[in-house]
């Protein structure tokens, strides 16, 4: 069956017609801006990019004619469609992962959709120094959960540092509070150095076992750990590491542990503080993905600022812009302006915030990121320059598909209401035939 | 060099020239109230604007080259928290959301830090003057703190400049603010971190109860205006009331926080049977009340265009459209942020309701001179009109861009710092070996 539908799958997607972008400004973010230019998409992927291209018979044509063409936006800091995001009860909850709880019937996927984001890394939270594993998506509105997972995306597990991890230690058990280890800085440290300690031995053992195996030997394998098993892979540079921190001596920490136990962090989420340690992160190789502007909403904020992406991508840090909200995913756009403002970047260099950057930090830069051929046409089309204020997003293509098309949305407006007003009529007087209730009457379940 | 080094060094001619009297020439004026001037020039005495136009004599007065730039007049936030809020998680650094239902005779300009380090982040953004509220919904500190009240207390208009909150000070008790009773059924509780429903029943006799209670304030507010001017014997001054007089005598309007349609509804019968003058905050949803707010001359402080639709099924830009949906039905309203930490990004919640219907100059009118006529203060800030503080900015284009630079800053024909914490530290980093 599973074949079956891969096959049929398959075939659908060749059967669907090649799609034409043209006469459209196109941002490619790493090949320049093409003026007047034309993008043909095929099977889902780009297939040509120019200002002359060889437009295929019978293709859809989508006329974008004044108006503006960049890479779906990405943001590598999210918490949309997960239906919970803290494993909170312990300090080391790597065993857990969010791709057990997305909803894609989340309307934020939409929203996202509709401010022209069409990746996003749903990330577990960071109530606790070793979090849960985190899943890369694609806003494909309307498919189920396993639809919109991003295939191929490197697997990711969220460590946090600072407040947050400590806080649920900050209050007694006496007093009403966790009490649950760690309540302060140094005890983030030790959970890490235990736990990579635990993973070491762990990975030891198997290795022991498997070296046995190969052999020939008799051998007992150890008891499988699923809390270890994702810091083994870790250590084997077969997952990412995400962490969120704010405080340059606590990202600082986390570098020298990592460096102690031999793992990679690929990248800081907020990292508020990165451009106080821009030489540590750039000669570790490790990214940070932060916020524009946002700053002072706790103690480890307040030396945020807003020249901190910019800062960082002078000194050789890969840098993205992410959301962490629901409200400011909708205008990464606008987001990535800032720093024009703030810091001076170039206009390409401010897109590259919130596409082929956090597209490189999520490891899924092959795919997504930048209008190239042979990626996935993940498509936004602005009726204005996308670091403009004023500008809207028209189109949004995923895969090739229009997943979100404002024309549309505004013309079925009217027949949205109407259906709502006919649904709320309908249950009211669902609601008039039934009272008085029967007893032992069906109800729905709340 | 850096670009930013070069900015600063672009900048200091300007800065170097400071006090308050000076003519700014090449310079385009927008003066907001009318058409803009091509290389004009402003004449400023005293920190007031004394003249404006295409040619302006000196009259002595040391002359500022403005190169080209763009000026306007400094922008105004109706509704925020600056100075009276640092940190917003940490209790003892927010001074807002006090205690108790009923406190007209709060403050709000007593407790704003002049020092507060918001104050030269907010205003490096061209935005020269804030309404500073002593509520803040959702607000107060994670900890403490009152999450209800009705009336929270007076608001107080400031500038962004200033040694004491005296200095500060444009118009104190601009507005009561009132905390209009909520008919949500839905709300955000903090011990489960999650969404609680409660059912529709019980929050209607909720907020029947509240409305009677702040209807039976007002009666008994007004027994004491009646008592004091009566001279009634053993009358007793009592501040909460003494604090109502300017509200019941309609000196001082009532800026009531209201979000969806029934309140606002309610909030104008309210204030016809109240006799007062209210101002409505922070609505979402206006429906039918769009025409009696018009018919009735009842002006708005917009609710943040930035901000996400109020209801699951709700259009994905239903919040980008509602000053447009404002400006069509005739009602004055004014742009704010509601907010400390996102004040400085006044401008681009103009520019999100242009993109989605709001014509420019009406976007520039309400940060400017809307608020100023909304808070009795149009004959002091929100134009570029003689007889006017001078507040301004210049700019390298349309403040409303991102991507604009705020050249200079003038309040009262001072010229203040554009740097603020964020500068020095990125100035401190960028140079670190």
């Amino acid at each position: 069956m599973k074949h079956l539908c891969a096959i049929l799958f398959s075939v659908a997607a060749i059967a669907a017609p090649p799609t034409v972008i043209r006469n459209a400004t196109i941002l490619t973010i790493t090949k320049g801006v093409v003026k007047n230019g034309s993008i043909v998409i095929r099977d889902g992927k780009i297939a040509e990019v120019g200002e002359n291209v060889s437009v295929p018979e019978g293709a859809q044509v989508i006329d974008a004619a004044g108006q503006f063409v960049m890479p779906g936006m990405i943001d590598a800091h999210s918490h949309i469609t997960a239906e919970s995001v803290n494993e909170g009860s312990v300090s080391v909850s790597s065993m857990v992962g969010v791709d057990d709880v997305l909803n894609p019937e989340d309307i934020a996927l939409y929203r996202a959709l509709a401010g022209g984001v069409t990746t996003l890394s749903i990330m577990h939270g960071s109530a606790n120094a070793i979090g849960g594993k985190c899943i890369v998506i694609k806003a494909r509105w309307g498919k189920d959960a396993p639809g919109i997972v991003f295939e191929g995306a490197m697997p990711v597990i969220k460590f946090a540092l600072g407040e947050n991890p400590k806080r649920s230690g900050g209050t007694p058990v006496a007093q009403g509070g966790r009490g649950r280890y760690p309540a302060t800085r140094m005890g983030v440290e030790d959970v890490f150095r235990e736990a990579f300690t635990e993973a070491k031995n762990y990975q030891a053992e198997w290795r022991e076992y498997n070296e046995k195996i190969k052999r020939g030997e008799n051998a007992i394998a150890p008891h499988r750990d699923l809390k270890l098993e994702p810091l083994v892979e870790v250590l084997e540079g077969k997952r990412y590491v995400h962490a969120h921190g704010y405080r340059s001596d606590e990202m600082l920490m986390l570098l020298k542990v990592s460096d102690e136990f031999g793992f990679k962090i690929r990248f800081f989420v907020h990292g508020l503080e990165g451009y106080k340690i821009a030489k540590e992160l750039a000669a570790h190789d490790v990214g940070v993905s932060t916020f524009s502007d946002w700053w002072s909403y706790k103690v480890e904020a307040y030396d945020a600022i807003p020249y901190n992406a910019a800062l960082l991508m002078k000194k050789g840090v890969l840098v993205s812009l992410n959301s962490d909200d629901a409200e400011l995913m909708r205008h990464m756009n606008q987001e990535a302006a800032k720093t024009v403002k703030y810091g001076g970047l170039t206009e390409t260099e401010a897109l590259s915030l919130v596409t082929i950057n956090p597209a490189k930090q999520l490891g899924v830069d092959k795919q997504v990121g930048s209008i190239e051929a042979g990626k996935d046409a993940d498509l936004v089309i602005f009726d204005k320059h996308p670091l403009s204020n004023y500008a809207k997003v028209q189109k949004v293509l995923i895969d090739g598909t229009v997943y979100f098309d404002r024309d549309k949305e505004q013309s079925e407006l009217s027949k949205k209401d109407a259906r709502k007003k006919a649904l709320i009529d309908k249950e009211k007087q669902q609601q008039q035939q039934e009272s008085p209730r029967r007893p032992g009457a069906a109800r729905r379940p709340s | 060099m850096n670009r930013f080094a070069v900015a600063l060094m672009l900048a200091w001619p300007l800065l170097a020239a400071s006090n308050d009297t000076f003519l700014l020439k090449n310079v385009t004026v927008h003066p907001v109230t009318g058409p803009d001037i091509a290389n004009g020039m402003i004449l400023v005495e005293n920190g007031r604007i004394a003249e404006v136009g295409p040619k302006v004599a000196a009259k002595g007065a040391r002359v500022v080259d403005g190169k080209g730039l763009h000026a306007y007049p400094g922008m105004i936030d109706s509704a925020t928290q600056v100075g009276l809020a640092e940190i917003s998680s940490v209790r003892e650094t927010v001074d807002t959301n006090e205690l108790g239902d009923f406190n007209p005779q709060l403050r709000a300009l007593v407790a704003v830090n002049p020092e507060s380090e918001h104050l030269p982040v907010v205003r490096a953004n061209g935005i020269t003057t804030v309404m500073t509220l002593p509520f803040q919904a959702g607000g107060g500190g994670m900890r403490g703190g009152a999450s209800t009240t009705l009336i929270a207390g007076q608001g107080a208009l400031i500038h962004l400049d200033g040694w004491t909150w005296e200095d500060l000070e444009v118009r104190r008790g601009a507005a009561m603010q009132l905390v209009f009773p909520s008919l949500e059924t839905r709300s955000f509780r903090m011990e489960s971190m999650s969404m609680a429903r409660t059912p529709f029943a019980e929050v209607k006799a909720a907020y029947e109860k509240r409305l009677k209670d702040l209807t039976e304030f007002f009666e008994e507010a007004r027994r004491y205006q009646q008592a004091k001017k009566g001279g009634a014997p053993g009358f007793q001054p009592d501040l909460k009331f003494e604090a109502m007089l300017p509200v019941l005598e309609g000196k001082m309007p009532v800026m009531v926080l209201a979000a969806r349609e029934r309140a606002i509804r309610d909030a104008i019968q309210f204030a016809d049977k109240q006799k007062i003058r209210i101002v409505i905050a922070g609505a979402r949803e206006y429906g039918k009340t769009l025409a009696d707010l018009k018919a009735k001359g009842i002006p708005v402080v917009a609710s943040p265009t930035l901000e996400l639709p109020l209801n699951e099924d709700d259009p994905y830009d239903s919040a980008y459209t509602v000053p447009a949906e404002l400006y069509k039905a005739g009602v004055k309203f004014a742009f704010a942020t509601f907010n400390v930490q996102f004040a400085r990004n006044l401008p681009y919640q103009a520019a999100t309701a242009v993109a989605f219907g709001l014509p420019y100059q009406e976007a520039l009118k309400a940060l400017t001179v809307n608020p100023a006529e909304i808070w009795g203060v149009s004959d002091q800030i929100g134009s570029i009109d003689k007889g006017k503080w001078a507040d301004l900015m210049l700019t390298d284009g349309d403040p409303l861009e991102a991507r604009t630079q705020i050249k200079a800053l003038y309040i009262k024909g001072k010229q203040v710092e554009l740097t603020n914490r964020h500068t020095k530290l990125f100035e401190k980093y960028m140079n670190r070996p």
